[in-house]
């Protein structure tokens, strides 16, 4: 296996958890929440990496920590060489580093039109395009929109024909990387069918490496080659796509997964439901911080942390795991 | 894109819209041709003719020295235009810089700045003119200081709030993921979206301005004696009101054509320039 192109090692996001005043009486450790703790990954070159996990499990903050829009409070992020982690050049490094956000409207800057909006990486990196409206239509084609968008203002495009516009503009300038923080959110089934098969297309021709957060696991198996899952700002299992999706082996990953309605209506499986609630980043249970909700603890779960163990292809972070062959 | 759907095109099917440029178009052409239009020189006294009714000589009348109401008029929409649009401008721009300044400083600058707008909000206009007024000489130049010193405040909340409410926009951090530098997101992303609130602000702005001349020069704290502001207009008619009524309902009328024009305008512009507002009607 070649060189990854991005690597992070203990990465370490916060947020303030108290302001004002209260904030200079609390004791420095109520002081702020880690919204990421300790996340170690690599991504392969070529690859697509899905991470996915329920809501305030710490997705999206893990791709805007990433690209520099969070600050870290520690760890290691490593681009190809470049150490992101020590206040590298972000507007050399962003061109490499596409992001594509949630809201595929709400992303786009509205006074703009979509000629405009495509062509603003090009802007923004002083890159002279000699014949830009021909550039624009071209980005536009590939992303399967028409000459006609062109003039159009984000208000009066759809959400499916919003995405192709930010996935236009993902792909401008050639990323290395391109990071897509939810990509099928707020689209109906048949636009997100297209997107995926957009990207899927894209990543065929391109050859690029993505890393995609998602809670939609539908879409998992169509785009991922491996999947991590997050739980608290941790990652509990990362493996391949297959592999983790059909024999789960953290517990909490064989919840998530049981949790996803099944298509077909004459398939039995099992639930699991989990009992209680996501514990609030400012109270982490002690040891394994999901042992309070996992049907499989033991009492020693409550004190021992688990590490993340890898074996093979897969990690997982338990002490207890589902068996393999299962 | 055709005339019809640039902004200058859907103001010309806004029948509020249209009225509003008539009467400013209008306002603008008696300024700027007030030397040519005006029957009679404005300062000029016939002592003959004094308290004239409103006739074929003198279409507005005449006031108690015998002067041409209409050609005072006339003069005076100089003046009004004159300081509407300076202390208009000035103040936006001071607005418009220290509320981007508020939006996106840290949060003690944004406080300070609060704490300044919200105390300059406080003091009642004309109060605060009768204060600057004894400390100043009398003039245009200390109503326009008047009018800036109480109105850029409302500019810098106004733009503010908006910096505000996009600087954490989607948008605006994706300008950021792509690499755009600072200027660039203040110059291209967010200055744009603060101007449409800013600019209907600052159209319904005018008014206020023009009105509070003719506040401050009615109060005698204005413009010097003698000089044909709106304001002076009214004040000379205000002092013979029983007698001559013709002259305080002359002054009055252009003060009230401007204002409605240019809140017409405002509202106008407020429909057009927000695309939302634009798509529900």
């Amino acid at each position: 296996m070649s060189a990854p192109i991005l690597t992070l090692r203990d990465v370490v996001v916060e947020f303030p958890a108290l302001h004002g005043l209260k904030a200079l009486m609390a004791p420095s450790a109520e002081r702020r929440v880690q919204a990421l703790n300790g996340i170690s990954l690599s991504v392969q070159r070529g690859e697509t990496l899905a991470i996915v996990g329920e809501s305030g499990s710490g997705k999206t903050t893990l791709a805007r920590a990433i690209n520099g829009l969070l600050p870290l409070a520690g760890g290691e992020v490593w681009f190809n060489d470049t150490a992101l982690h020590a206040r590298p050049d972000w507007h050399a490094t962003r061109r490499q580093m596409a992001m594509m956000f949630q809201d595929p409207v709400g992303s786009l800057s509205p006074r703009k039109t979509v000629r405009d909006l495509v062509l603003e990486p090009f802007a923004i990196h002083r890159l002279r395009v000699d014949n830009a409206t021909a550039k624009a239509t071209e980005l536009l084609r590939d992303a399967g929109l028409n000459a006609d968008f062109l003039h159009r203002y984000p208000h009066q495009l759809s959400g499916g024909q919003a995405r192709r516009v930010g996935v236009a503009r993902a792909l401008a300038l050639n990323p290395a990387l391109v990071l897509a923080d939810e990509p099928t959110a707020g689209l109906d089934v048949s636009v997100q069918g297209e997107i995926l098969n957009l990207l899927n297309r894209i990543k065929g021709d391109h050859g690029l490496t993505t890393v995609i957060i998602t809670h939609n696991l539908n879409i998992l198996r169509h785009i991922a080659d491996r999947i991590a899952v997050m739980y608290l700002g941790r990652i509990v299992e990362i493996g391949p796509v297959a592999a983790i999706m059909e024999r789960p082996r953290h517990p909490y990953t064989a919840a998530l997964m049981s949790a996803n309605p099944e298509p077909d209506p004459t398939a039995r499986r099992e639930r699991i439901i989990l009992s209680g609630e996501t514990p609030a980043l400012t109270a982490r249970p002690p040891g394994c911080e999901f042992h309070t909700r996992c049907p499989v603890a033991r009492s020693d779960c409550a004190h021992r942390v688990p590490a993340l163990d890898a074996a093979g292809t897969r990690a997982v972070s338990c002490h207890y795991p589902l068996p393999e062959d299962a | 894109m055709s005339f019809r759907h640039t902004l200058a095109g859907r103001l010309m099917a806004d029948p509020m819209a249209v009225v509003a440029l008539i009467i400013i178009t209008a306002l603008v052409a008696i300024a700027v041709f007030a030397d040519v239009i005006s029957p009679h020189d404005h300062t000029a006294m016939n002592l003959a003719d004094r308290f004239a009714p409103p006739s074929s000589t003198y279409w507005l009348g005449t006031d108690n020295l015998g002067r041409d109401t209409f050609s005072r008029l006339a003069q005076g929409s100089r003046i009004a235009l004159y300081v509407a649009l300076t202390a208009v401008t000035i103040s936006g721009l001071i607005g418009l810089v220290l509320g981007m300044i508020a939006g996106f400083g840290p949060r003690w600058l944004d406080n300070l700045l609060l704490f300044i707008f919200d105390t300059l909000r406080a003091y009642p206009t004309i109060i605060l003119a009768l204060a600057l007024a004894a400390l100043m000489p009398r003039g245009l130049s200390t109503v326009i200081i008047v009018v800036v010193i109480t109105s850029f405040a409302e500019y810098g909340r106004v733009v503010r709030t908006q910096t505000l409410s996009l600087k954490n926009a989607e948008f605006i951090l994706a300008e950021r993921a792509m690499g755009a530098s600072f200027g660039r997101i203040v110059f291209h992303h967010v200055l744009p979206n603060v101007l449409g609130p800013f600019f209907i602000l600052a159209a319904m702005n005018l008014p206020v301005v023009i009105t509070i001349e003719a506040g401050m020069s009615f109060l005698g704290i204005g413009v010097p004696p003698g000089t044909p502001s709106w304001g002076a207009t009214l004040k000379d008619g205000f002092d013979y009101i029983r007698n001559t009524p013709w002259i305080i309902i002359a002054g009055g009328l252009p003060l009230i054509l401007v204002t409605l024009g240019f809140t017409f305008l405002g509202e106008a512009l407020r429909d057009q320039l927000d695309p939302k507002l634009r798509k529900s009607r």
